[in-house]
């Protein structure tokens, strides 16, 4: 293999894991391919990718964060609430972007300027983020509003299929995060502070606040997918989102990012995720097979690819 | 500043706990009362104990763990799988000596994969550890086929809520078994093994010492812990819940180590630290619930206590808190 292929190695076998995956369903479930299932694999999991997409970028950096579950039960309930008190639902959802970007960026500068561990730090916002959620209120609170309406009514017309808000919002912040990652100066420094953060200072990097802007989109983003889950649903619940930190780390690793930071790419995630849809997507129109089969086979692709690029890596550095 | 350095690490969570003890007694006088009703222990203090015992046991082997530079994700699922294997088996009509055997096999197979992922193949143990908390909930819910299981066996329950002379079995076996792994590991030279493969792995090797075997070992202690812990919580409420089971314990336990003094990045352990921080984290719990304040609203001050716990033990933050200190009197 030559060295530039093997450097996308992990993507091309999650492309090929994807292909395969879909390939079976297709021929083992009737209507399993088609437009429609494709659409529903990007608005079923708009939360879940959105969320990776921040994700991917902090684990650039060999971070991690584990708050963005419980932002997005946060936001859920915080936008469902104010829009139920009269708030006008745009300030509520700038209000709910600021507050998830603001925790990004106070667990980012605290663990850059204290050294603190990023584990420990954002284990912390999630239980004050969750604790949040259940402070404003412990159950679910529905949305009655016109503009609500609207955005979860809305599709874009695509000739057979059309694409809801939710879909569309996933895809753009795919897009933005592939940009973002792979061909600005920031998505590079991410990289390369993942990859060794002493060279990175060293190079003169802007280390610090590449690494705190990491943590603040990544709120950011776990905001805006709190949004979206709220209006996917059409209410607000403080545990939406539970454990979805875990699906996210799954889909970011599936997509053949290093969970040590320094190597790893957005389109990636954006395959771990379609993976992990498909899989999803299979289970249901099965419907032998029971749900929590996703847990196990979900696992056993980390493991398969956590296996992989252990021998992608041993075999690179024999090669050198 | 001097006067804490020479404070045993120890003291910092002991100090936590008569803290939070003095603002139990002075919200309630009657906290620390335990009355005797019908042969058995009665009072807040046992209910912490009782309680807490899962998580004493978790934090034994999180311990070990983490002193090796370590972490378990896993442990968390490893009970639900454990403690959802046993209810099975005795639910089908298998005895005591099966459910338990069981229950701590699938703990010792869940430590042995991850010691096997993370010291034969060299893998990140937060991403090693991640695939069993993942998949083990998974095997959990497909035991169970995702139902409550209820436990009918009266000689399992004891294991959770059975007493000895008055007193709770589930604490004095935790108790037992910090005392005897703080024997075992400090007055043999294992404890230093752990200590010098956490402190620096390749030292550690090039002084002969299996370090690999010593990192698949400690996991496999731990993965015993969890499925001791899950055997217990099944136990305790007779029931095995594969969704609530063990719900952020992993969280819990790394908490409760963190806090009793053990730094994440390895070396130095403290296991009577762990204890300590496990009893905290508890009683903390117990706190919040008997002043009313909702379960789910409860991780808030956990939250308060990690990053107070994270910035006394970061020595950038001392240093930065220092030289405030200076500039303000000059």
């Amino acid at each position: 293999m030559s060295p530039a292929l093997r450097r996308q190695a992990p993507l091309l076998a999650t492309a090929g894991i994807l292909v395969i995956l879909f390939a079976t369903a297709a021929f083992l479930y009737e209507g399993f391919f088609s437009g429609r299932v494709v659409v529903n694999l990007f608005s079923d999991n708009a939360v879940l990718g959105i969320v990776a997409v921040g994700m991917t970028l902090v684990i650039f950096t060999g971070g991690i964060d584990l708050s963005v579950g419980a932002v997005v039960g946060f936001v859920s309930i915080f936008t469902a609430i104010m829009i139920q008190r009269g708030y006008p639902p745009a300030l509520v959802a700038v209000a709910a972007l600021a507050i998830g970007g603001g925790l990004g960026a106070g667990m980012g500068a605290l663990i850059h300027a204290f050294r603190l561990p990023a584990f420990l730090i954002t284990l912390a916002g999630m239980f004050l983020a969750r604790g949040g959620a259940f402070w404003i209120s412990t159950e679910s609170v529905g949305i009655d509003h016109p503009v609500a309406n609207a955005l979860s009514g809305f599709e874009l017309g695509l000739g057979p299929v059309g694409l809801p808000t939710t879909a569309l919002t996933v895809i753009g912040v795919l897009a933005l995060g592939y940009v973002a990652a792979h061909h600005t100066r920031f998505g590079r420094n991410l990289l390369a502070i993942g990859g060794n953060e002493n060279s990175a200072v060293l190079m003169g990097l802007p280390v610090g606040s590449a690494k705190v802007w990491a943590y603040t989109i990544n709120g950011a983003l776990a905001a805006l997918a709190g949004l979206v889950a709220t209006i996917y649903t059409g209410s607000g619940n403080p545990s939406t989102g539970l454990g979805l930190e875990l699906d996210a780390i799954a889909v970011v690793v599936i997509g053949g990012t290093l969970l040590a930071g320094g190597r790893g790419h957005m389109l990636g995630t954006l395959l771990g995720l379609l993976v992990f849809g498909t899989i999803q997507t299979a289970l249901l129109f099965d419907g032998r097979l029971s749900s929590w089969w996703i847990r196990i086979v979900v696992g056993l692709l980390l493991l398969l690819f956590i296996l992989l690029q252990r021998g992608l890596l041993r075999g690179a550095a024999r090669g050198k | 500043m001097s006067k804490s350095k020479s404070l045993s690490p120890v003291w910092w969570p002991l100090i936590g706990l008569a803290v939070l003890v003095a603002v139990n007694l002075a919200l309630n006088p009657a906290f620390l009362n335990v009355t005797v009703l019908d042969g058995r222990l009665y009072g807040l203090p046992i209910d912490i104990l009782n309680q807490g015992a899962r998580g004493l046991v978790l934090a034994l082997g999180m311990t070990l763990v983490i002193a090796t530079g370590g972490v378990d994700l896993s442990v968390g699922s490893v009970m639900a799988a454990a403690g959802a294997l046993a209810a099975v088996l005795l639910a089908e009509g298998h005895g005591l000596a099966v459910a338990l055997t069981a229950g701590l096999g699938v703990g010792l197979l869940a430590g042995a994969a991850n010691g096997l992922l993370v010291a034969r193949f060299g893998i990140q143990p937060i991403v090693a550890t991640l695939i069993l908390m993942v998949v083990g909930r998974g095997a959990a819910q497909l035991m169970t086929n995702g139902e409550v299981v209820v436990i009918k066996n009266d000689a399992f329950a004891f294991v959770g809520n059975g007493t000895v002379f008055g007193f709770p079995f589930a604490p004095l076996l935790a108790i037992a078994l910090f005392v005897a792994a703080q024997l075992f590991l400090r007055r043999t030279a294992s404890g230093l093994f752990i200590e010098a493969v956490g402190d620096n792995e390749t030292a550690a090797r090039f002084a002969g010492l299996g370090a690999a075997r010593v990192k698949g070992l400690v996991y496999v202690i731990c993965g015993l812990c969890a499925g001791l812990a899950g055997l217990m919580a099944a136990a305790n409420i007779r029931a095995a819940d594969s969704y609530r089971m063990g719900e952020n314990m992993e969280l819990d336990a790394i908490f409760a180590v963190v806090v009793g003094g053990t730094a994440l990045t390895g070396g130095r352990f403290l296991l009577l630290g762990s204890f300590i921080g496990a009893l905290l984290l508890q009683t903390l719990t117990t706190t919040m619930y008997n002043l009313g304040v909702p379960p789910a609203v409860a991780p808030v001050p956990k939250a308060v206590l990690i990053l107070v716990v994270c910035l006394l033990q970061s020595e950038h933050a001392r240093r930065w808190a220092v030289s405030l200190v200076k500039g303000g009197k000059k």
